[in-house]
């Protein structure tokens, strides 16, 4: 009876194919590879976006122009002091050179979408609405009109 | 001699290790772009040529000081309650032209959506967190009214509708039908909602 059970005990116990393991590996690194998004910008503003649950999503990344406001990080404070700065690109810039940097990168997109460049405001929740403002009114001067405050998704009344 | 044996096979067992090591890199380096935000048209910079007299009870007049209290109608309100008096002044239908509103019908209140007007004034030190949070709570309170007709009319909540519409992946005929639903909730409830300049008092 029990011999029956044991026929076979002598071969070697058989093998798991691994063969398909570099196939599975390959579609994982597919997979992470498409959703993959460089980080082009190095941030050097404290940046924590407020939390909103009204928001859109913004598609489509060609058009976007991000700029970041929020106080300078630590190591940066030496050299331009604590009060909120903007950031554009890898570099701190004035309210006044805003239009021009806008202006600039609109130049920059195919004629085709010009018209549906977007601002993205990165603003960091703890910083103040004067500096905003001054970059509100700077865009308007250079008519780009439409702006994305972006945020992240979450209760609202946790900003405080 | 081995030739006849057909060209050697490479060995292919490092593979694993190869794709793995990518995998690896790019796990670390993956950051799931989230990027999303409130949608804001600003003023444009020259005056309209003709001034357009706007009646006083057909402004809603949020404003936020620096030490991020809110003034709604010249009230004081918590930011929770801001929403719902948003909401009833929107839908308020003080001429009763609009058929499809539910409100109070408040005489001291706005006309028709068409008319009613939302400005939010804001103080230079005012933090930008309580600024956002107003304006998601209007813009919330517009997405609400709008779901509403949305849900009447097409049995969709119109945030649904309009995601859809601006999704780049939905197909040009699928698009073409939204695009008549969204326009009309828009027309339903057209969003007014006015950034004044800031006081700097």
């Amino acid at each position: 009876m029990m011999s029956k059970f044991n026929l076979g005990r002598n071969e070697e116990s058989p093998e798991v194919s691994t063969a398909s393991l570099p196939d599975i590996v390959f579609m994982l690194l597919f997979f992470f590879m498409t959703v993959t998004v460089m980080k082009d910008d190095s941030l050097k503003v404290v940046n924590e976006l407020p939390n909103a649950t009204e928001m859109k999503r913004l598609e489509k990344k060609d058009r976007i122009i991000t700029i970041y406001i929020g106080k300078p990080q630590k190591k940066w404070e030496d050299i331009v002091g604590s009060e909120p700065k903007i950031q554009v690109d890898d570099k701190f810039i004035d309210v006044v050179e805003v239009g021009s940097f806008v202006l600039g990168r609109i130049a920059s997109m195919p004629e085709g979408i010009r018209s549906y460049a977007t601002v993205s405001l990165k603003v960091d929740k703890n910083a103040n609405m004067g500096l905003i403002s001054d970059v509100k009114q700077e865009l308007r001067k250079v008519n780009a009109l439409k702006i994305n405050y972006t945020t992240l998704n979450g209760e609202i009344l946790l900003n405080r | 001699m081995g030739r006849r044996a057909g060209a050697p096979e490479v060995n292919a067992g490092s593979m694993a290790d190869i794709a793995f090591l990518l995998l690896i890199f790019f796990l670390v380096t993956t950051t799931i772009e989230t990027d999303a935000g409130l949608d804001r048209m600003l003023p444009p910079i020259e005056p309209p040529d003709t001034d357009v007299i706007i009646k006083q009870k057909n402004i809603f007049q949020v404003s936020i000081n620096k030490n991020n209290q809110l003034l709604a109608d010249d009230e004081l309100t918590e930011l929770k309650d801001l929403r719902a008096k948003a909401v009833a002044f929107l839908d308020n239908n003080g001429d009763g032209t609009c058929s499809f509103c539910k409100g109070a019908k408040d005489a001291e209140s706005s006309d028709n959506p068409s008319k009613a007007i939302i400005s939010l004034k804001n103080d230079r030190e005012t933090k930008y967190s309580t600024y956002i949070t107003v304006q998601n709570e209007l813009v919330g309170a517009y997405n609400e009214l709008r779901n509403r007709e949305s849900m009447r009319l097409f049995n969709r909540p119109f945030v649904d509708l309009e995601a859809d519409y601006l999704n780049p992946e939905t197909d040009e005929d699928l698009k073409d039908e939204l695009k008549e639903k969204v326009k009309r909730i828009q027309e339903m409830y057209p969003q007014k909602l006015s950034e004044a300049e800031t006081s700097s008092n």
